[in-house]
């Protein structure tokens, strides 16, 4: 990774992000985070700040296929890797089923968790197409909706999984 | 919530990790998942000037089986990948559970369990299991390495033996005679809670004959601690309820825990004796260690 000393004497690094299948080169400071950098610089602000301290998961992204706190990780510890957000899923045509099954399911109130909630559910169907209840409330464990509307949101993520689908087999 | 400025290093190898830490002293932090390290620095309660990162060392995050040598788990590796590790499920299922009960899905994506075993907070989940079945840690500098017991290895809350130039590189599990194994924690929530009590146990059994207990209590005293009575009334003994429960209460006697807004001292203290008497049971009855 190649740094960069300004006249101040500011160190600065030179990464690049492979976010939702597009590289983006960005030069950034050691301290700065990975949830800023898709944010602020990005323009992705779907990926909310909630706790910052890697309790309440709504910064909730894919970092190599597998879900983060992206207010827990550096910038400079994310060069080279892909990144998936909640942009990146769907395009501007079609949602992506777990949405879908998130607006049919009215699996959100205030919709500050939801993109996290969106993103661990993502990741759970990824690695397990049929998911039971148990493992749904596990996957979302670290996602907090204060509006307490869990029964709908495993609801939701159930109803994306294979046999609830009439089983594709 | 922002952090602080730093400088970051991204080591090449242990030894050049080793090295930095060594020439830079106190001021510079070493960081693998990041899970304990940024949230203190946002916090203020951590200040450093440089971060040393270990996070991309992948040979540390291997987890395999040697013969003559044991179990061998990378200080890297995250607490899903020792969760969902095949060698350890097939012989130390109570490591994978523990921590399977760790924190949540995201923290155990990047947190690692040689940063949990050296951030010696007493509440950590992974030392009591990892003492109860006889692990040590291999620490290494630039100019060798040295392994010693995990149960040596913590000096109180936040402290351990490791020096300012010293990398927790691996942990070991050695061959033993452990027939069974388990850890109980105790948490306010079922996920993402810290260890209010955390009792690990391990026993080796012959039929109904305890042959040899190791009882290691966490979160009740500033470091992970042996319940050392309760193990010597088990050694030799037929096994019954009413022995259980009289460890149970030794190994309670044997806590020193304190009141916080976690539980109370009396309350901890209670604790200990009933996941002492149920751990035991759990790993005398199940055939797994």
């Amino acid at each position: 990774m190649q740094a960069i000393q300004d006249k101040e004497g500011i160190k600065r690094y030179l990464i690049t992000l492979y976010v939702n299948g597009d590289p983006y080169t960005k030069v950034v400071k050691a301290n700065t985070l990975l949830v800023n950098v898709l944010r602020d610089d990005l323009d992705l602000t779907g990926t909310k700040k909630g706790c910052e301290l890697g309790d309440c998961g709504s910064c909730t992204v894919l970092l190599d296929g597998k879900p983060v706190n992206a207010c827990l990780v550096l910038a400079v510890e994310a060069d080279g890797r892909d990144i998936i957000t909640i942009e990146g899923l769907g395009d501007n045509e079609k949602l992506d089923p777990i949405q879908e099954a998130f607006i049919e399911n009215a699996a959100l109130q205030c919709g500050y968790c939801t993109a996290g909630m969106i993103m661990s559910a993502k990741a759970l169907l990824n690695s397990n197409p049929d998911p039971t209840e148990k493992e749904v409330r596990e996957a979302i464990a670290g996602n907090l909706c204060r509006c307490t509307g869990y029964v709908n949101i495993v609801k939701a993520i159930l109803s994306c999984g294979r046999q609830s689908k009439g089983g594709d087999e | 919530m922002y952090l602080p400025d730093f400088d970051y290093i991204a080591a090449a190898t242990v030894v050049k990790a080793s090295r930095l830490l060594g020439s830079l002293g106190p001021e510079a932090k070493l960081i693998a998942g990041g899970t304990d390290v940024l949230p203190m620095l946002k916090q203020g309660t951590l200040a450093t000037k440089t971060l040393i990162s270990i996070n991309r060392l992948s040979e540390l995050k291997n987890i395999s089986f040697e013969k003559g040598k044991g179990h061998i788990i990378g200080a890297l590796a995250t607490h899903n990948e020792v969760m969902k590790s095949p060698v350890l499920q097939e012989k130390y299922m109570s490591v994978c559970e523990t921590a399977h009960r760790m924190a949540n899905n995201q923290i155990r994506n990047i947190g690692t369990i040689g940063g949990n075993i050296s951030n010696a907070v007493p509440s950590a989940d992974f030392p009591p299991i990892l003492i109860a079945l006889g692990a040590t840690v291999t620490l290494q500098n630039s100019s060798g390495s040295r392994t010693l017991p995990l149960e040596g290895f913590f000096m109180g809350p936040r402290q351990s033996v490791i020096a300012q130039d010293e990398i927790l590189t691996e942990i070991v599990i050695p061959e033993n005679g452990f027939s069974g194994s388990t850890y109980h924690k105790f948490g306010l929530r079922r996920s993402g809670a810290l260890a209010v009590v955390g009792v690990a146990v391990a026993v080796a059994m012959e039929g109904n004959i305890c042959k040899d207990a190791c009882i290691v209590l966490g979160a009740v005293a500033p470091t992970p601690m042996r319940a050392k009575e309760a193990e010597a009334l088990l050694r030799g003994k037929e096994v019954s309820d009413a022995l259980l429960e009289k460890a149970g209460k030794l190994a309670a006697a044997a806590s020193n825990p304190i009141t916080d807004i976690r539980g109370s001292e009396e309350y901890r203290r209670d604790m200990v004796r009933v996941f002492t008497r149920r751990c035991l049971r759990k790993a005398m009855d199940n055939g797994h260690v």
